[in-house]
């Protein structure tokens, strides 16, 4: 059996979550139908939407049900800028491709000026680079948009201090929270009153995603604030809040609420549990490969997802190391791919000041609600091998005995 | 794995043969969907998916491997310069010698693998000491052995070319068919992949750079101008714009391209005859030649389509020359001759001096 250690990338849906989509699918109604069959499906989805507002602390007609993470992230970012006289996006570095992809977009077609945050040696946000930012002209500045967790490299940012800094300027803050949703607690109720963000400022918009926590592919949700203004990028027949339009997915809100509340009650001790396994993963390694480097920052929860841990191998290409453990039956990523499946240099790392050789010679081991101790101790015997090979693979660009005539 | 019909039907082959196989598609480009948007069998997203689901089909595991910096360096760049030399390079040789059997070869050999096996329509036959000699196809209208001349005898000792004993690629691809893959009836690349319309001559235009300059005769008379050399190349009659006609009223070729001072030399058709051909960059397929330095009959090819001519040749002062027996036409430098002797390839050279079948003054 594979040893499976890319949860970050998504994460094996839990058996009640399983459970609970097939007997919801085998429910009738839409629940827009006036009739009770309706009413009766109306009644399941509200009560899965009640369910995943309170793993996230937020009311639940702010909980906005989406076809995934990327939409909730395009909603966010697209309707907060669209509903907004600013033309300014303040954008951490090393953000996901959903972010990056989406604001550059609005800046190609629709005038927006991206503003790109830097990362210090850890991934960390720079606040006061951020407090400077929003200092300049705040009335131009559309939204914020940082990680929670970054989904690479797995650094925690300060979401209270950036939402305060946010709500001290009257600028929405987007939070893209899909690879900290089921690794941290969430609180969106008790960040937007720590941060003293007003109507509309502050932490107003958060997006999650069902498939990362053990729920169903295809369904995430954005938490809107009452008091944040967006525009819809779908439109129809006005459900949830004429925000996004569409028959809601039932079956499919119902698993999440299932996979939510399961993760929610688990998290404090999951969350112990799986620290444990990673530090011992980390330690295992660079003692096995003195040369790795761990990438990311090191503590608790509080500044690193305890699922995560995130590596350089120098002299060698990532995805020469992640096919030789994908032969030894050990699943792992580098972090990054592109549509055609090539891999490129991670610009997390990148933009964490890394050198493009690091960069290529990255790794990203992720744990989840399956991993054991048996799974990190193939890991930890597989790699040093993998690592000797692909070592002598070396790095694609550079010349070959083949090149010698 | 390009994506096309014929690597797929390779690996599946492959597998049949016995061996443990891995699928693995060249990233060539760091922005694939801007090379061909159609699906012509290089390069793109899709031919990266069809890889994939052809890989999937025969059961095998398949991975993208990125040798974008090299490809750029090694075949896009010095396509170019080749130009920019007055040359006329063949980049799928290029292709061969340095991505496929160098960058992925070595790769692949670290990574624990033995050899690379591809689509190409070539044959390795072992001679009786068990050397590796590379052959024609079978099916001698597919013939690929040309851009595979380049080969080594350490390359060979790691290229596998299962489709070579294939009589007709009609064949393949109802192979293909039958193993039910999507891309049977997928229509073969051509021209350049890294050219996204096939329009060589304006993606070189852009790149190369043109500067007007004198067209010649052979005797260095000045008979015209041009606006840019590396725009011509040899054998080429449209587009010279002379306003006088030749003292004989034959139509003019461009016979010659010289970069370095930005001349093109035009003469009469038959000056384009050559009667020898020389290089110092050459290498074996193989076992090389035994005494080169005593002449030895060969037949020469100078293009991937041209059919081959017998000639003698020798190598003299770290020069391999080549005397054909009927003039060959249109010979630029900068182009590949590969030799064979029957149907095995015995090496190559890429061509730096021509001598025309013409003298100066009978022309």
């Amino acid at each position: 059996m594979a040893v499976y250690l890319d949860h970050a990338a998504t994460t094996p849906m839990l058996p009640l979550a399983i459970d609970a989509y097939a007997h919801a699918m085998a429910l009738v109604g839409n629940p827009a139908s006036i009739h009770s069959i309706g009413q009766n499906a109306k009644r399941v989805l509200e009560e899965a939407r009640e369910q995943v507002a309170a793993t996230l602390g937020c009311e639940s007609i702010e909980v906005v049900f989406t076809g995934g993470g990327t939409e909730a992230v395009n909603l966010a970012i697209k309707g907060l800028f669209w509903a907004r006289p600013g033309s300014r996006i303040l954008v951490a570095a090393g953000e996901h491709h959903a972010t990056i992809d989406t604001v550059e977009w609005l800046a190609a077609r629709e005038g927006a000026t991206i503003q790109w945050l830097p990362l210090d040696g850890a991934g960390r946000l720079s606040l006061p680079d951020l407090e400077a930012a929003l200092a300049e002209d705040p009335e131009d500045i559309a939204l914020v948009s940082v990680l929670w967790a970054n989904n690479e490299v797995g650094t925690v940012q300060p979401i209270t201090e950036i939402s305060a800094l946010a709500a001290r300027a009257g600028v929405p803050l987007h939070v893209d929270a899909i690879a900290a949703y089921g690794q941290l607690p969430i609180d969106v109720s008790a960040v937007r009153a720590a941060s003293g963000a007003g109507a509309g400022t502050g932490l107003v918009a958060l997006s999650v995603s069902a498939h990362k926590i053990g729920g169903p592919v295809g369904i995430g949700a954005l938490v809107l604030s009452r008091s944040a203004t967006i525009e819809a990028l779908i439109h129809g027949g006005g459900q949830q809040r004429q925000v996004r339009s569409g028959t809601q997915d039932a079956a499919a809100a119902v698993s999440f609420a299932a996979a939510a509340t399961a993760v929610h009650a688990a998290l404090p001790a999951e969350s112990v549990r799986l620290a444990a396994l990673r530090d011992r993963l980390v330690a295992g390694a660079l003692a096995a490969v003195p040369q790795a480097v761990l990438n990311g920052a090191s503590g608790d929860a509080t500044v690193r997802l305890p699922g995560n841990a995130h590596f350089s191998f120098p002299g060698c290409e990532g995805d020469s190391l992640l096919f030789l453990l994908d032969m030894a039956g050990v699943a792992v990523s580098t972090g990054s791919a592109c549509q055609a499946g090539i891999p490129e240099p991670s610009h997390v790392l990148i933009a964490m000041g890394r050198s493009v050789e690091e960069a290529r010679g990255a790794l990203r081991v992720t744990l989840g609600h399956t991993s054991t101790d048996a799974d990190v101790d193939a890991f930890l015997a597989a790699l040093p091998a993998a690592y000797a090979q692909a070592a002598t693979a070396g790095h694609a660009d550079r010349q070959t005995s083949f090149d010698l005539r | 794995m390009s994506g096309g019909v014929d690597s797929a039907v390779a690996a599946a082959r492959a597998v049949e043969a016995g061996h443990e196989v891995v699928g693995v598609h060249l990233a060539l480009s760091r922005m694939p969907g801007t090379l061909r948007t159609g699906a012509r069998g290089c390069c793109t997203i899709e031919d990266s998916m069809d890889a994939q689901r052809a890989a999937n089909m025969i059961g095998i595991p398949y991975y993208v491997w990125d040798f974008s910096e090299r490809f750029k360096a090694d075949v896009v760049d010095d396509f170019v310069a080749e130009y920019q030399a007055g040359r006329t390079p063949n980049p799928c040789m290029r292709c061969n010698e340095r991505i496929k059997f160098a960058a992925l070869l070595e790769k692949a050999i670290a990574l624990g693998f033995d050899a690379v096996c591809t689509g190409h329509y070539a044959s390795i036959v072992l001679d009786k000491d068990g050397n590796k000699e590379l052959h024609r196809a079978s099916a001698w209208a597919k013939d690929q052995s040309y851009v595979l001349g380049v080969l080594t005898a350490e390359q060979l000792e790691h290229a596998y070319f299962p489709l070579g004993d294939t009589p007709s690629k009609a064949e393949v691809r109802a192979e293909a068919a039958e193993r039910g893959f999507s891309v049977a009836s997928k229509p073969d690349s051509h021209d350049i992949c890294f050219i996204p319309d096939g329009d060589t001559r304006g993606w070189l235009a852009d790149r190369v750079g043109a500067e007007t300059g004198d067209i010649l005769d052979r005797t260095g008379a000045v008979i015209g101008s041009h606006e840019g050399a590396a725009a011509f190349t040899v054998g080429q009659r449209r587009g010279l714009r002379l306003g006088m006609p030749a003292d004989d009223g034959k139509p003019r070729f461009v016979l010659e391209v010289r970069p370095k001072d930005n001349t093109v030399v035009v003469g009469p058709k038959e000056a384009l005859a050559i009667a020898e051909i020389a290089g110092n960059r050459f290498t074996w397929a193989g076992v090389p030649q035994q005494s080169p330095e005593t002449p030895f009959d060969i037949e020469v090819q100078i293009r991937a389509h041209a059919d081959p001519v017998p000639a003698v040749a020798v190598v003299r002062d770290g020069e391999l020359i080549v005397n054909p027996e009927t003039p060959l036409d249109g010979v630029a430098p900068g182009q590949t001759a590969v030799i064979y002797v029957g149907t095995r390839v015995l090496g190559q050279f890429t061509i730096d001096r021509t001598v025309s079948a013409v003298p100066v003054d009978a022309a």
